[in-house]
């Protein structure tokens, strides 16, 4: 069985993992990174570890999740991750429907809760949610038996996102304790932020965020992260840069006075990078508006780990799914 | 008929009486209330070991008819407001079509009058519409039987019309209900603006949006001498405000609601929309400042902001759902609960905050117990336990935050001119 394969295999690379423990994922759910505990995040990484060699084969595909049925249900736009969710599905040999509805359209008719008994009532095993609202996949853990992933809830929590930026990091620096990670831009309205610092936080980093102070949400000290306004100050003696979108929106509600003032401020390009530790890690979840957070060159340049970040959330999402439907270790 | 109510400890502190009475109710009215009052009644009450209250008046209340009448009606949410002790309900205007001329609030009077349940005073609209743009026929509405007027839900956002609206509120004595809220600084917020909103990825409403319109309308009661009332106040700065203007003599009178005197933003973590309400609930620090406040007379009235929304509209997500929940049913047992038993008030202040102050405010001859006056009476028992359940939820909507909850405090008896109303 492939399973047991992945399995014998994980624990070979036991040294990729923390010291190994008997951590069993006992989850039904995977809604956000401040859930978790720092053990079962080492365990999905460690999975994912095991999941990455399946996408490199010549048939890129297992038998783990045959049979099962997955559904994803996007209310929000999103390409990256909709099909990331499902290749990962895919290779794991599971079943998918993609739905991508128009969040209006809950304000239509049917809620969100219908929409989702409808689907239970169809037999799915896994619902996976991307949703405007934060708490929309808590929502649904509660009333639903099929086991819920959160691709996305609002500026809440982006979970697998959060996994694949640690999942990366950890890969290119072997650990994540003791790393400087800053993250750049507009805070206030980021999940990946919020779930890379729970994320990051727990596994021993040292997270800064910086952006401008209209971006910058209220209390956000009280995540455990050190607070900035100065780029320079975010990249000097950082071992990671994740630069975060910004959206061209922001400007007209009064957040921004122009992008324009954004760059000049915020944006990161090789200038800026002079004081930059030469072995730091350029990251961005995607999708780069190109000259604003990042110039060109930054962007493709030999830092970035952009596309490293795409060809690993495939794995992690991989883990992931094969956690939540009843993998054990 | 005549009503006896034996040995119950009475807290009336418009005639300064505290202690174990007896009253005798005849005709509608309080006759007698003495130790040991020796007389025929055709009910008698036992009330050994029993607190008296004058029957609670709710100052800030959505019964939602006309308009939403699958959400609540005048006859559930008057049969809610007596589960819950109170003998008199404030009706708030935002109703369809909203209550700013006397052909509703002489609607809503009528099918009060004659469903013969707990009092109900109208509120009026201040503005056409509750628009904010012209000022409603306050005159009018007072004639009909209007005991106050408020733009409820809306605050009043051109500076100028509340100005006007304060100076013409004056003229006729009543007085103005503030919803006090900067909708550009809280809009689109569906909590309180803290470490929580920041940690869930939610947008805020910050305690600025409700204390920058605090400021202003207490300028303006000063500038205009009007009478002002701070609806369900929620926050720390709002409080500073308020007392400051107390001290300097401004006729202002303020009221805050149980949820916000137990409840923090910590409750939204639940994601449950049952803890969805504007003002929204704020920090535990705000909740202590609002407990002082309750202590040293800056807030004057607890109302409930009794606000019945159904089951298929509250239970989404967050965003999407409205604002309120129900509160009648659970505002004596929240108080007697959290802070009678905890000692912030006593009952002779609940007597205070939830009867006399709102009858003075609003004008109205209730808040009393005193000989001659109308029996409006309510009996609670201080030390009964007892669960609050879905299934008993007298209110038509089941919005509150408080199901399944362990109260110690329960309304035993609400009397209304002499009509006795058993739970």
């Amino acid at each position: 069985m492939a399973t047991t394969t992945l399995l014998n295999t994980q624990k070979k690379e036991s040294r990729w993992g923390m010291t190994k423990k008997n951590v069993i994922w006992k989850r039904k759910d995977l809604l956000g990174l401040e859930d978790l505990s720092a053990d079962e995040i080492a365990l999905i990484l460690d999975a994912a570890k095991s999941f990455k060699e399946v996408s490199t084969r010549k048939v890129k595909k297992v038998p783990t999740l045959r049979g099962k049925t997955i559904v994803s249900l996007f209310f929000e736009p999103s390409t990256r991750t909709r099909i990331s969710f499902e290749l990962a599905a895919k290779r794991l040999s599971a079943d998918t429907i993609g739905i991508t509805a128009n969040s209006s359209s809950v304000l239509k008719g049917e809620t969100l809760k219908d929409t989702a008994k409808n689907i239970e009532a169809m037999n799915v095993d896994v619902v996976i949610l991307r949703h405007s609202t934060p708490g929309a996949p808590h929502l649904l853990a509660k009333v639903l038996g099929p086991s819920i992933i959160n691709a996305g809830d609002g500026a809440h929590e982006h979970p697998t996102q959060g996994l694949l930026d640690l999942f990366t990091i950890k890969e290119k620096k072997g650990t994540l304790k003791n790393l400087k990670v800053s993250i750049i831009g507009d805070i206030a309205h980021s999940r990946v932020a919020r779930s890379n610092i729970w994320g990051l936080k727990k596994m021993g980093a040292d997270v800064t965020v910086c952006g401008p102070s209209t971006l910058m949400p209220v209390g956000i000290e009280r995540m455990g992260v050190k607070v900035t306004n100065d780029l320079d100050q975010a990249i000097e003696g950082a071992d990671v840069l994740n630069v975060l979108r910004i959206q061209v929106e922001r400007q007209k509600k009064g957040l921004l006075p122009s992008i324009r003032e954004y760059i000049n401020l915020f944006g990161i390009n090789r200038q800026r990078l002079k004081n930059a530790k030469d072995d730091m890690l350029i990251m961005h979840p995607g999708p780069i508006n190109r000259g604003v957070e990042l110039t060109p060159d930054v962007a493709d340049g030999p830092c970035s780990v952009i596309l490293e970040q795409v060809a690993n959330g495939i794995a992690v999402r991989m883990a992931v799914l094969f956690l939540v439907t009843g993998g054990k270790e | 008929m005549d009503i006896l109510i034996k040995d119950g400890y009475i807290y009336d502190p418009a005639n300064r009486r505290e202690g174990n009475f007896d009253i005798l109710v005849s005709c509608g009215k309080i006759k007698t209330v003495a130790k040991k009052i020796k007389a025929q009644a055709s009910k008698v009450i036992d009330a050994r070991g029993k607190v008296i209250l004058p029957g609670l008046i709710d100052m800030h209340a959505h019964l939602r008819e006309p308009g939403r009448e699958d959400a609540e009606t005048i006859e559930t949410g008057l049969s809610a407001a007596l589960s819950g002790g109170f003998t008199g309900v404030c009706a708030m205007p935002n109703t369809e079509p909203c209550c700013h001329n006397q052909e509703v609030a002489e609607f809503l009077l009528k099918k009060a009058q004659v469903l013969g349940k707990a009092n109900l005073y109208p509120i009026g609209a201040i503005t056409k519409n509750r628009e904010g743009k012209e000022l409603s026929e306050m005159s009018e509405l007072k004639n009909a039987g209007c005991v106050a007027i408020s733009d409820d839900g809306n605050s009043v956002k051109d500076t100028a019309i509340m100005r006007r609206a304060l100076e013409y509120a004056h003229m006729l004595d009543m007085p103005v209900i503030s919803h006090c809220e900067d909708t550009d600084l809280s809009a689109d917020g569906v909590m309180h603006e803290g470490y929580i909103s920041t940690e869930m990825g939610m947008k805020g409403m910050p305690a600025v949006s409700e204390s920058t319109i605090v400021a202003r309308d207490l300028q303006l009661a000063e500038f205009t001498g009007a009478r002002i009332h701070i609806a369900h106040v929620s926050c720390k700065e709002s409080l500073d405000l308020i007392r400051a203007a107390k001290a300097k003599g401004i006729r202002v009178t303020s009221e805050t609601c149980p949820h916000y005197l137990v409840l923090t933003d910590e409750t939204v973590k639940s994601f449950d929309s049952n803890f969805k309400m504007n003002p929204p609930l704020r920090t535990e620090e705000d909740m202590k400042a609002l407990r002082a406040a309750l202590k040293d007379g800056t807030i004057d009235v607890i109302s409930t902001d009794h606000a019945p929304h159904i089951e298929s509209e509250k239970d989404v997500e967050f965003n999407y759902a409205p604002f309120g929940i129900i509160g009648f049913e659970t505002a004596v047992a929240v108080i007697s609960t959290d802070i009678v038993s905890k000692n912030i008030i006593t009952w002779n202040d609940v007597a205070e905050v939830m009867s006399n102050h709102p009858a003075h405010i609003l004008g109205l001859d209730k808040g009393s117990l005193g000989e001659g006056s109308d029996a409006d009476i309510t009996i609670i028992d201080p030390d009964e336990e007892w669960v609050y359940k879905r299934d008993e939820i007298k209110s038509k909507s089941k919005n509150s935050p408080f199901i399944g909850r362990k109260f110690k405090g329960r309304v035993k008896h609400t009397i209304v001119n002499g009509d006795i109303f058993p739970i």
